[in-house]
């Protein structure tokens, strides 16, 4: 077991900390530039003599494509499995998101967003919102955390995998370059210290003591379960459908354990003087900025809220925290991305446009946001 | 007594998805057959992960009785490596087509393959993409007319069990048939026991017939003759 400590270590190195922490078993995965050192963290620790006793598994992908459906393979098989992945190698990873979408299985993903569109920069965005959303070609039901800081990227580096597979939904962990190569103290803990209990995880094929029913993790036309002559019940899973009704039923299967599970699952994080007349809306390490912007101002004219989930989005608590509202500004590093989700919760609630401070692929600097409030 | 000789249908097999919903004619139901034999042979029932592909293969999802996955068009083998590295007690198979195999997922194979994934790769080979309409493939013999090719199809096409072998040189590689069962059968068996024995990356491609994009689905004769003829003359049927 791991004694908390603090440590000073680089973002990326939070993240793989965090899922040896966590208990995952799997890393899948194919290098991209800024979240390689999480493959590399991984594959010396499945190398060590530690990583060998637990059977870790290190896997080097002939791309993010085949990366995605191994770790698939990986939840098939009932381990805790993860990727890491950002840009361009998010994109391609959207073929087995898609598949995980459509199945509820529970993939977990580190992305961190680097520039676009294409292959643009190495070093930051935060364009990839949509695309950890809404990249496939169903209706985005999927669990997206957007963590602000090193220490939460270790935080909710762990918990991902949790809800993962307690709500068995494709579960990421949106954070960007800055933070992957950001360095600086961390504090590593075992998720028991802090009374974080692992959620148990279970095969998909092969498992023979299933305790949760397929039925409840799983739309039911996708499966069909038997008993054979040998008295073994064997499980068969499709994703390819025959009927127009049968979609329908899946889709609103989906839905309806999403929209149980999102009242569990939404975050969000308020700072600053609740009276004060502006509203900073942000997420990630833009979040941290305007926190930053809101001290130097003396807390007193702006406050910010941050969704920590982007999906589940905190739609009910960003209306009431809208509510009074002089202003709302909403800061981020891309075109509109965080700003159509604040649009939509908001559209009916609030009689002043949105103000937008749009700022793709680029970092946003306290001074920049303190400079809005004050216009 | 052998089990072939008892029943038509291996034990494995599920019946109540029968008689199976591939088109009248079509050579998969004969590669899952002897499939079914062999996993029976070797007694493997509980402990196959059975992949399926998209494509006609995806029709398979439901054929045995047996655990099974059917994941996108050309990701079986990835999948099927995912889960056999986290797992490796169970008896991993990817089962695809010539599209899914050697178009859209043929980097899969070749990496599977110079990884020496220990998994079985089957590929069935009718030298179509059938499922789609009957457009052309890496596998479709120049000169064929096919939708995507009216004109009849390109010069060269592929020849993968070559190709394993040059990658790999411990892999077990076959070409089969469906038109000579035991063969096949047999064939299946070896692959799977070289998982067994942990001995890495087993490749076995089949080549299957196709009377409705053959266009000799009232001609018999002539389906196979193309098969056993045309395709097998391209394509050895030999182990590698």
């Amino acid at each position: 077991m791991i004694m908390a400590e603090k440590k000073f270590i680089i973002g990326n190195e939070a993240l793989g900390r965090a899922a040896r922490a966590a208990g995952a078993r799997a890393f899948y995965g194919y290098p991209i530039t800024p979240t390689s050192e999480i493959a590399h963290f991984w594959a010396k620790e499945a190398c060590s003599e530690a990583g060998k006793k637990d059977n870790l598994v290190f896997l080097q992908a002939e791309d993010e494509i085949g990366a995605g459906f191994m770790l698939v393979g990986g939840v098939l098989a009932g381990t805790r499995s993860f990727t890491a992945t950002a840009g361009p190698g998010h994109i391609l990873m959207q073929d087995a998101f898609s598949m995980a979408e459509a199945m509820r299985f529970p993939v977990v993903a580190y992305i961190m967003q680097r520039g676009g569109p294409s292959t643009s920069t190495v070093i930051y965005s935060q364009q990839e919102v949509n695309l950890a959303v809404f990249g496939g070609n169903g209706n985005g039901y999927r669990i997206v955390y957007s963590p602000a800081t090193l220490q939460e990227l270790y935080d909710y580096g762990i918990k991902v995998f949790n809800i993962a597979w307690k709500y068995r939904f494709p579960t990421f962990l949106l954070g960007d370059g800055y933070l992957a190569k950001m360095m600086g103290e961390v504090e590593i803990y075992a998720p028991e210290e802090r009374g974080i209990k692992m959620e148990p995880t279970e095969a998909y094929l092969l498992e023979k003591n299933r305790t949760r029913p397929l039925a409840e993790v799983m739309p039911s036309p996708e499966i069909a379960q038997r008993i054979a002559e040998d008295g073994v019940q064997y499980d068969c899973f499709r994703n390819c459908l025959n009927l127009e009704e049968e979609t329908l039923a899946v889709n609103m299967e989906i839905k309806a354990a999403f929209d149980a599970a999102a009242k569990d699952i939404v975050e969000f994080q308020e700072y600053g003087a609740p009276e004060a007349a502006t509203l900073i809306v942000a997420h990630g390490i833009v979040s941290e900025a305007a926190k930053a912007a809101i001290d130097a101002l003396g807390g007193k004219s702006a406050r910010l809220f941050r969704p920590i989930t982007l999906r589940p989005f905190p739609v009910e608590e960003l209306r009431r925290a809208a509510k009074g509202a002089e202003r709302i500004i909403v800061a981020e590093s891309a075109d509109n991305m965080l700003a159509r989700f604040v649009k939509d919760a908001l559209c009916g609630y609030i009689s002043r446009p949105v103000e937008e401070y749009f700022r793709p692929s680029i970092g946003i600097l306290p001074s920049e946001i303190a400079a809005l409030v004050g216009k | 007594m052998d089990q072939a000789v008892k029943s038509a249908f291996p034990k494995c097999v599920r019946v109540d998805s029968k008689p199976h919903i591939f088109c009248p004619g079509c050579g998969h139901p004969e590669v899952l057959k002897a499939l079914g034999f062999a996993i029976d042979d070797l007694g493997l029932q509980s402990k196959v992960a059975f992949g399926v592909d998209i494509g006609c293969s995806l029709l398979a999802w439901d054929f045995f009785n047996l655990d099974t996955i059917e994941t996108h068009h050309g990701r079986t083998i990835p999948t099927m490596v995912g889960f056999k590295r986290a797992n490796p007690a169970g008896v991993a198979i990817a089962y695809v087509g010539d599209g899914g195999g050697y178009a859209i997922g043929l980097s899969h194979v070749i990496n599977a393959a110079i990884r020496n994934e220990n998994i079985l790769v089957i590929v069935v080979n009718n030298a179509v993409y059938a499922m789609t309409g009957g457009q052309e493939a890496p596998t479709t013999l120049q000169g064929m007319k096919v939708k995507t090719a009216p004109c009849g199809a390109d010069q060269y096409h592929i020849n993968a069990p070559e190709i394993i072998r040059n990658v790999n040189p411990t892999a077990f590689v076959a070409r089969s048939i469906t038109t000579i069962q035991f063969g096949l059968r047999k064939m299946l068996k070896d692959a799977l026991q070289h998982q067994l024995d942990g001995k890495g990356f087993a490749f076995v491609e089949v080549l299957s017939q196709c009377p409705l994009n053959w266009k000799t689905l009232d001609k018999p004769q002539e389906t196979f003759d193309f098969l056993e003829k045309t395709l097998a003359k391209a394509y050895p049927v030999k182990k590698y």
